[in-house]
């Protein structure tokens, strides 16, 4: 009797987390990830207690998506370090099942392309998932307030995948320059387009 | 002779693959709502994506056994200007089933109207019965046998 009562509340319990996703939702502190970068070295969100926010941005080497969208991520990263939100690129997508994102691969891609930012390894994948990221490229831009980052914006970049400069709406432009004039952002949530993060076999 | 033949043969087998229309949202958005005796099964898929590429014989073989109760329709996602690309897999993979090419960029603008839980991932799958309403959205690779069970279910 003990032993089903066990079960059944395991059961359940399981049920319960597939159910409700722990993602951060827009207003939500998110925690403090520590995660390996190219350079060996380990970057922290905490690292960023100067800056006025971080455009988080789960990315890889290998989707088209992404690929189209690498000179907008860098131009983000010029545009907006100077002003106190810099780019942090994080790559998720496990290396088993595509090996184009292992972790030399990430090195080399970072190296042709002049990466002026982290591109940090999410080897457990710990951090996609408790930012709900599913896609690639896929955006997260927080807000510091004091020792906290509060979730600001959650997805794409614009609304042009294939050129930036046909973009009507630059999603995530918007979102900083209102978070920089302290306003509220207009549109907090879009849908980011792009090739599924590609998840360890579990 | 032979030369003819050969030549007689290559020109069926061009004048047999098929077109890849480049179309807007409009044309998808006529297939999911114009009520039909047909289970409408739309796959989103690219050429780049290897689960999607691994998943459409799925779709073929559907598309072969059951063409009379089923329409399958297979939304290609690359962009337009790959356009040649997509018609020499579409002949080289001999697809039976409609190809369409859909061009439009902007995601967020139509993404919800095919079903409010897709992230934009694909493979995405939709099995919709237009005479009933019922509806199945799959956002993930189908299974062996998955799309024959869900269009039993929605018949």
């Amino acid at each position: 009797m003990k032993r089903s009562l066990f079960f059944l509340l395991g059961v359940g319990f399981m049920i319960l987390t597939a159910g409700s996703p722990a993602a951060y939702q827009i207003g939500d502190t998110v925690g403090d990830f520590k995660l390996k970068n190219i350079d060996g070295k380990t970057v922290a969100l905490s690292d960023y207690k100067n800056s006025k926010g971080v455009i988080i941005i789960f990315d890889c080497n290998t989707c088209p998506y992404s690929k189209a969208y690498t000179e907008r991520i860098i131009a983000l990263d010029k545009k907006y370090d100077s002003q106190g939100f810099p780019v942090v690129a994080i790559n998720a997508n496990s290396p088993e099942i595509s090996p184009g994102d292992s972790f030399d691969e990430m090195v080399d891609r970072a190296k042709k392309k002049n990466y002026t930012f982290p591109y940090l390894v999410d080897e457990t994948q710990g951090v996609a998932k408790a930012f709900g990221a599913t896609n690639t490229p896929h955006v997260f831009v927080v807000v510091r307030e004091g020792q906290d980052f509060k979730l600001a914006y959650i997805g794409a970049i614009d609304d042009n995948t294939r050129d930036g400069s046909q973009a009507n709406k630059k999603y995530v432009e918007n979102a900083v320059e209102a978070l920089l004039a302290g306003k509220p952002v207009e549109t907090p949530k879009t849908k980011a387009i792009g090739c599924g993060i590609k998840w360890k076999n579990s | 002779m032979r030369a003819t033949i050969l030549f007689l043969l290559l020109s069926l087998n061009v004048a047999f693959s098929q077109e890849v229309p480049i179309v807007k949202f409009d044309r998808l958005e006529k297939l999911m709502q114009t009520k039909s005796e047909k289970i409408q099964v739309i796959n989103f898929w690219a050429t780049w994506c290897a689960p999607c590429v691994a998943e459409l014989p799925l779709f073929e073989k559907l598309n072969a056994a059951q063409s009379e109760k089923v329409k399958v329709t297979l939304v290609n996602l690359d962009y337009a200007d790959q356009i040649n690309k997509v018609k020499g897999f579409v002949s080289r993979k001999k697809m039976k089933s409609d190809v369409l090419l859909l061009d439009e960029i902007d995601y967020n603008s139509w993404i919800d109207r095919v079903d409010t839980r897709w992230q934009g991932a694909i493979p995405a799958t939709l099995i919709i019965n237009t005479s009933t309403g019922q509806r199945k959205f799959i956002d993930r690779e189908v299974k062996e046998g998955e799309l024959e069970s869900i269009i039993a279910e929605l018949k």
